[in-house]
């Protein structure tokens, strides 16, 4: 790539994590939806399935469950996309906190803080629900990976079993055929 | 927010702390964060934590991103802020980027397709499962799932842009929210 075309690239990622990092309400995957719309579908970075795949590389490695923006960045544009991404990320979501945080003891309280709060939590939810059938969907293209989607969903509602555990023995069940 | 802690840790001490956290946290590490900070280091009550989750929870960005930041300017200032994120960002960026460079050079082999393909059944299952636990507490409550309902048709059937959908829903359910109150 021409390194004019390189770094329009990150200039992209830039603007579109920025974005995605205040629209983050409730964390990291209510904004999974909309940039699995960006990428596939605005950019043509990726297919849905490829970004399934960084989705789950991303979860299998330890820390915070927003490192699929950084898989995203590294697979667009290398170590430089990978972290323009992560920064375009965290960056303007830190600078509204470090203003709050200046602000937070005379709003803790305030009747519209709650209001604010409670009203924000079905657009979570739906964004929630969202993330996890349009993953589901990418990752899912035969019954039986769709059957072990179902049951480490099942697992991890029911049991207290380590999320790790879950992750393993799906790789290990794909790498000997079993799904 | 409070007294001041008789011991303020240290940037360094905040970077490590978070660091840890950053190393050892797969699927999910808030709770390791909880432990780290109110129960091994005390450096805050849990009281004082709850608070200031609240807070990282109510903003936009991941909760424990924003929980570095905020415990580390709460101490030593910009300093600290930055020295909590990057403790705790550090390893697993450095960890992911090197996952995702192997990926990439053996991304064809087809056991390493059929792993990843059954990773990431499994992980779509961890996002599933949380989805539900979120869902849980809104069920029973008709408007309020009437509005995470429209939220998700809209994100996922429609494929409407975030921001649209944001713009529609979230007033109607802090005006929903608000006339509960009063």
């Amino acid at each position: 790539m021409a390194a004019a075309a390189v770094s329009g690239v990150l200039v992209d990622l830039a603007v579109l994590y920025g974005q995605l990092s205040l629209l983050a309400l409730g964390g990291g995957p209510t904004i999974v939806p909309e940039m699995q719309r960006q990428i596939v579908e605005v950019h043509g970075w990726m297919t849905a399935r490829e970004f399934a795949a960084l989705f789950a590389l991303a979860q299998a490695a330890p820390g915070p469950n927003m490192l699929v923006a950084t898989l995203v960045g590294l697979h667009v544009a290398g170590v430089a996309g990978a972290l323009v991404a992560t920064l375009g990320l965290v960056t303007p979501s830190t600078m509204l906190l470090l203003f709050a945080l200046t602000v937070w003891e005379r709003f803790r309280d305030a009747p519209w803080r709650r209001a604010v709060q409670a009203g924000l939590v079905p657009a979570t939810v739906g964004l929630f629900v969202a993330a996890a059938l349009l993953i589901a969907q990418a990752a899912d293209p035969t019954w039986a990976l769709g059957a072990l989607t179902a049951v480490a969903a099942g697992l991890s509602v029911w049991t207290k079993i380590h999320p790790l555990w879950l992750l393993a023995a799906g790789a290990l069940l794909g790498v000997i055929g079993l799904v | 927010m409070s007294a001041p802690v008789p011991n303020p840790p240290s940037s360094a001490a905040i970077f490590a702390g978070f660091f840890s956290v950053g190393i050892i946290g797969f699927g999910g590490v808030l709770p390791l964060t909880r432990r780290l900070i109110v129960e091994q280091r005390r450096w805050m009550t849990a009281a004082e934590f709850t608070d200031l989750l609240a807070l990282c929870q109510f903003l936009p960005g991941g909760n424990v991103i924003n929980l570095s930041v905020a415990v580390g300017f709460r101490f030593r200032g910009l300093v600290g802020a930055v020295a909590g994120f990057s403790g705790l960002m550090a390893a697993p960026v450095a960890i992911v980027i090197v996952l995702g460079l192997c990926y990439g050079q053996f991304a064809h082999e087809p056991a390493v397709q059929r792993g990843f393909a059954g990773l990431a059944a499994a992980a779509a299952g961890l996002i599933v499962a949380m989805a539900l636990k979120i869902a849980a507490p809104v069920r029973r409550d008709v408007p309020m799932a009437g509005l995470a309902a429209a939220t998700f048709i809209a994100i996922a059937l429609l494929r409407v842009p975030m921001l649209l959908a944001i713009v529609v829903m979230a007033p109607l359910g802090i005006a929903l929210a608000w006339r509960r109150q009063r």
